[in-house]
């Protein structure tokens, strides 16, 4: 009797590759001493090479593999990568931030490949129990890496606090499908497509599972109201985990989002699309008039957050392809900015000294001229100023609600980044018009100084380049 | 007919030690009756046809967590006077949380009067059949993704509990074998001649 049918291991390569290399990074840190802690640094980096090399080399189209729980398609392939790519600039940029703090510890990279591998699981999720599994290794990776300096009294009351509320989050999401279950009988995507054609968004089950669906979704995303442990634990984490929490993990919660809404219950359009519109037209109010009022950088950029996510969302529930790419455009854009604007932090850091007031910036023209451009071409980008990238993603957002005929969404999202732009703004303000405050030169590697200067250049380029974008998305995302 | 009679028995055990979890005042026998509960839940299960969960529940539970427990239990200094000390306060609460749940029972059990053939539920299965290698072959086959992924997740919780909270602490006392083994006879015992007259 051969009940065991091999799945198809080929297609989860990339996932099999970075799992084996992490468990070996594990076990082989754990013999190194602290001198050489470096190999586990550049041995994550290799990971992350290969790993990327093999998602490049999967095959083209839609393969569904591992009894229909796993697919790998273009949207997983770009989202892939495009972690790849993310993950690898965090551990450039932390490495001597890291080193200063006496953080450097095969445990950050350990974790950190833990939580690409449940972006990866999540990217390629065909089911809500893959997804399920994808979201709490991320999840618990995260908790961990919040509370990775140990004697940082803030760091662990934020961890506490994300832990107890990503808890929560877990329960409500995980309820949610509790409950989609019972009403279809299936985890299965394709086959909830099935059940939920257009028109079952009347059926009372539905609605329930949906509600605490999008409730969790608003959680992970950080979306209003559902958006309180962001600015707390933005601030309390290490500068350098910060900086991986805002970048790739939104690709995560953009799969999960495509995963369930898009694909799942994408039929169910008219029940989602209300709750959707609710949740972005708060996150965009509260996400931009409170960034207004901090004077934390990484407040103010924790507040940035959620009015992006507001953006993200406002493809989303266009419902239309189209709408899908700009979200995925906007996502990928702002995973770029938000690495850029987190690694400045870091630049101006140094022992004993976080930088993470906005006063700190103070006068960083007179300091470090090139610097301060680089963070003017971010800030810019941000708010969405043209020719930079993320003006091409805002305005194919805004096309999108436009094109399904909310005209009154649009004005409110652009009047709601117009005011944005004066936090953004004050930024610039400060660094070009201010007095320094402290004349002490920016010390980095210049393998950071390179990273950052590149990082911040793209977003012009991509924004000049925003065509090319758009095209590798739409093929990624037909 | 037997079975009939091996359930009241499982079932009336369950419930007395249930009650003695709740009522007993030593929290270690409440932990021990919690045991007890356990087995005759197993033994239930057991009659149910679904042996893999009744093995699973005595060995996860009464073999790992209750163990744990009853650790954490005998090491805690509970002050029963001063739990006690809530008990008023905290008693309409607690009698609304029981009415809701007699109202529930009340209702589950009304709606199997209207007709509904719970026995259909369950069919008999056949003689030999296994449901844990039943189990098996849906965890080993359609859901090894999912199954391989909570291993993960289970690593990396003992990766986070240990990057957390083990440290060096600067007093720490440990043994070094190596260094035990290779001591010379020098390092520890040092001859001393003493003059007998200097000794009053």
């Amino acid at each position: 009797m051969n009940i065991f049918a091999t799945p198809d291991l080929l297609l989860a390569l990339p996932e099999v590759v970075l799992l084996a290399a992490t468990c070996f990074i594990l076990l082989l840190d754990a013999c190194l001493s602290d001198a050489r802690r470096q190999v586990s640094y550049l041995l994550s980096l290799l990971t992350l090479l290969v790993t990327a090399v093999f998602t490049a080399a999967l095959p083209d189209g839609s393969h569904i593999g591992f009894s229909g729980l796993f697919v790998v398609d273009g949207v997983a392939k770009l989202l892939k990568l495009v972690t790849c790519g993310a993950v690898a600039a965090v551990f450039l940029y932390s490495k001597d931030y890291l080193i200063q703090r006496g953080l450097l510890k095969g445990e950050y990279f350990v974790l950190v490949l833990f939580a690409t591998l449940g972006i990866f699981v999540m990217a390629s999720a065909r089911s809500l129990l893959t997804l399920y599994m994808g979201i709490e290794l991320l999840a618990l990776s995260q908790y961990t890496l919040v509370a990775f300096d140990r004697d940082s009294p803030v760091a662990a009351e934020s961890a506490m606090k994300y832990f107890v509320l990503g808890a929560i989050a877990s329960g409500l999401l995980l309820y949610g499908i509790s409950i989609l279950y019972g009403v279809s009988g299936t985890f299965d995507l394709a086959q909830l497509t099935l059940q939920f054609h257009s028109g079952a968004a009347h059926q009372v089950g539905l609605l329930f599972g949906l509600a605490f669906l999008l409730a969790g979704i608003a959680f992970k995303f950080g979306a209003v109201p559902f958006h309180m442990w962001v600015p707390d634990v933005y601030e309390g984490a290490p500068t350098s985990v910060t900086m991986f929490l805002s970048a790739a993990p939104k690709l995560a919660y953009f799969a999960l989002a495509f995963r369930v809404l898009a694909e799942g219950l994408g039929g169910a359009l008219d029940a989602w699309q209300p709750m959707l519109i609710l949740l972005v037209v708060l996150s965009l109010a509260v996400g931009n008039v409170v960034a207004v009022a901090q004077t934390n950088l990484k407040r103010m950029l924790a507040y940035s957050t959620i009015s992006n996510v507001g953006f993200i969302l406002l493809g989303f529930l266009a419902g239309t392809p189209f709408g899908y790419r700009a979200a995925l455009f906007y996502t990928i854009s702002y995973v770029l900015m938000a690495m850029g604007s987190f690694a400045m932090i870091i630049l101006l850091a140094r022992r004993g000294f976080e930088a993470d007031r906005i006063d700190d910036f103070k006068g960083l023209a007179h300091r470090s001229p090139w610097f301060a451009w680089m963070m003017l071409f971010l800030m810019m980008s941000t708010a969405g100023v043209p020719p930079f990238v993320g003006f091409f993603a805002k305005l194919y957002v805004v096309q999108a609600v436009l094109d399904i005929g909310l005209t009154w969404l649009a004005v409110v999202a652009v009047l709601f980044s117009v005011i944005g732009a004066f936090y953004y703004l004050r930024v610039i303000k400060v660094m070009f018009f201010d007095a320094p405050s402290e004349s002490a030169l920016l010390v980095a590697s210049p393998a950071f100084k390179f990273l950052l200067s590149a990082n911040a250049l793209a977003a012009l380029v991509l924004g000049v380049l925003n065509s090319n974008l758009a095209e590798t998305i739409a093929k990624a995302l037909p | 007919m037997l079975t009939t009679i091996l359930f009241y028995v499982f079932a009336t055990v369950l419930v007395a030690s249930a009650l003695g979890v709740v009522l007993s005042k030593n929290p270690v026998h409440a932990a021990l009756a919690l045991v007890l509960a356990f087995f005759n839940s197993a033994a239930l299960w057991l009659l149910l046809q679904a042996e893999f969960l009744g093995i699973v529940l005595v060995l996860v539970y009464v073999g790992a967590v209750m163990v744990l427990f009853l650790f954490v239990v005998m090491m805690l200094d509970i002050n029963i006077a001063q739990l006690r000390e809530g008990f008023t306060r905290y008693a309409p609460l607690g009698v609304l949380v029981a009415a809701i749940m007699v109202a529930e029972i009340t209702y589950v059990v009304w709606v199997r009067h209207l007709g509904l053939d719970l026995s259909s539920w369950a069919p008999a299965m056949p003689v030999g059949f296994s449901n844990t290698k039943a189990l098996g072959a849906l965890l080993y086959t359609d859901y090894l993704l999912p199954f391989q992924l909570a291993a993960v997740v289970l690593l990396v919780a003992m990766v986070a509990a240990i990057s957390l909270t083990m440290r060096k602490r600067p007093g720490y006392k440990q043994q070094d074998i190596a260094a035990q083994v290779a001591v010379r006879r020098q390092d520890r015992v040092r001859i001393m001649k003493v003059d007998s007259e200097q000794v009053r």
